[in-house]
């Protein structure tokens, strides 16, 4: 059995939350160079030139990727031989996104939805554990902006939709979002299980590195006919027109009832952010 | 071109051309535009002028000691669409966000002369450094959503949309749909 300290938690979190805002991720720049090489439209490749040097500045000078800091998601795998000393395992994570946008002056977006009364402090996190064999712990933190977030859908479809009922709500989901997400996208698609696991599939397919392969070969195959079929749309950088409208199409499947295809769209903005770290 | 801006120049500018702007602008989004379009149905005056300006819809991040601001890219239009029509019937020239604009605004733009500016969303790092000062003009309480003056100095945009009905987002997919 292992024992962690749960004030260790709340450092983890509070640093990975300050890096996930500054830095992108190194599969995610390679793949914005790769689309400014290939990008047609004008404008669309000095959108994609600005993109990748406002990730430099960020980076270089600590200033967050964007202003839209997100609403901080957690996923937690927790080795079911670990064991929590010091408090509250949830409550330090909580803590640890406190501390991390309070002292990365990240912006505080977070607030109840009927009273719009903010919370101040970017808390509560969405937090999801998944219970793993050994001693493993690891914590990725995915910063949400609702730019984005505000252009994704759950559809529940009835078995005989078929798979191209599924395909062209997907695509259908990027064209009526069109700039408003700042393409270009990651979409993470979500099919099976119930109306919340979709959710949940969709958004952690957003967490896969770009340019890594799906491992299942109908998946992989599915994957790259969405993108194709997304990047024909014209959307472009911004919405602005362009072959560049989305990165990567990421799918994650699960099964389901006889009675139903859920389908869930998660649009994710190109500041592609997440951070990981394992105690 | 420099900020405030009057009708003469908006109704020169074209969709799809890329400006370099530096002057004086606001800030507003969401909860700002509710409170102004309820003090202006009232027939309250607001506690700042909107003739001749432009708007940046912004939510910056905190600024970190030493800087005038945080990060400060543009935040979606769409969702201040409801309340810029009667803003633009007030004197509001200019508008600058991300994403495309309902039919009313268009129209209203056309009709008051008003221009919409395109920044490049997700890049408030490097718009930060365009942003030399910035002062709370009302709503402090509104923390990032509270209405500022903006000192800006070349700060890079694309026309959009015009004041004679042209749209770069609906002209721009068009070119590369295929």
């Amino acid at each position: 059995m292992k024992t962690i300290s749960v004030e260790d938690v709340t450092a983890a979190v509070r640093r990975l939350c300050m890096q996930a805002c500054t830095v992108l991720g190194d599969d995610v720049i390679q793949k914005l160079e790769q689309c400014r090489g290939t990008e047609e439209s004008a404008p669309g490749r000095e959108i994609l030139e600005r993109i990748i040097e406002n990730a430099r500045i960020a980076k270089s000078e600590m200033i967050p990727l964007c202003q839209d800091t997100g609403m901080a998601v957690v996923f937690v795998e927790i080795g079911q031989e670990v064991h929590f000393s010091g408090g509250d395992l949830l409550d330090a994570i909580h803590e640890g996104v406190r501390q991390g946008y309070r002292d990365g002056h990240l912006r505080k977006s977070v607030l109840h939805p009927i009273t719009r009364v903010n919370t101040g402090d970017n808390t509560p996190a969405v937090i999801h554990t998944e219970i793993v064999p050994g001693e493993k712990f690891k914590i990725t933190l995915a910063p949400k902006g609702f730019g984005s977030e505000n252009m994704s859908r759950v559809m529940m479809f009835p078995p005989s939709a078929g798979i191209e009922g599924v395909k062209d709500f997907i695509v259908q989901r990027v064209e009526e979002s069109g700039g408003n997400p700042c393409p270009p996208i990651v979409v993470g698609v979500g099919i099976g299980g119930t109306f919340e696991k979709a959710a949940l599939l969709a958004k952690k397919a957003l967490l896969r590195p770009l340019g890594t392969p799906n491992s299942d070969d109908a998946l992989d195959a599915l994957e790259k006919e969405l993108l194709e079929r997304i990047n024909r749309l014209g959307i472009g950088p911004m919405g602005l027109g362009g072959r560049t409208t989305a990165l990567a199409v990421h799918v994650n499947v699960y099964p389901t009832h006889i009675a139903s295809i859920p389908c869930a769209v998660n649009i994710q903005c190109h500041s592609c952010r997440h951070a990981e770290v394992e105690l | 071109m420099k900020a405030p801006i009057d009708e003469a120049l908006v109704r020169k500018l074209r969709a799809g051309e890329s400006i370099i702007l530096s002057g004086s602008i606001i800030t507003g989004r969401d909860a700002a535009h509710k409170r102004m379009t309820e003090l202006i149905l009232s027939g309250k005056p607001l506690p700042f002028s909107i003739k001749g300006e432009v708007i940046y819809y912004v939510g910056p991040s905190p600024a970190p000691p030493g800087r005038p601001i945080g990060a400060a890219g543009p935040t979606t239009s769409y969702r201040m669409d409801a309340y810029a029509p009667l803003l633009m019937e007030h004197g509001l020239r200019g508008m600058i966000g991300k994403g495309r604009r309902s039919e009313e605004v268009k129209q209203a733009m056309i009709r008051w002369g008003a221009v919409y500016f395109a920044a490049v969303g997700g890049t408030g790092a490097l718009i930060s450094k365009c942003i030399k000062e910035a002062t709370i003009l009302a709503w402090e309480e509104l923390g990032p959503e509270a209405v500022r003056r903006l000192v800006v100095e070349d700060l890079p945009l694309i026309v959009a949309t015009d004041s004679r009905g042209g749209d770069l987002y609906l002209t721009g997919p068009e070119e590369y749909r295929k």
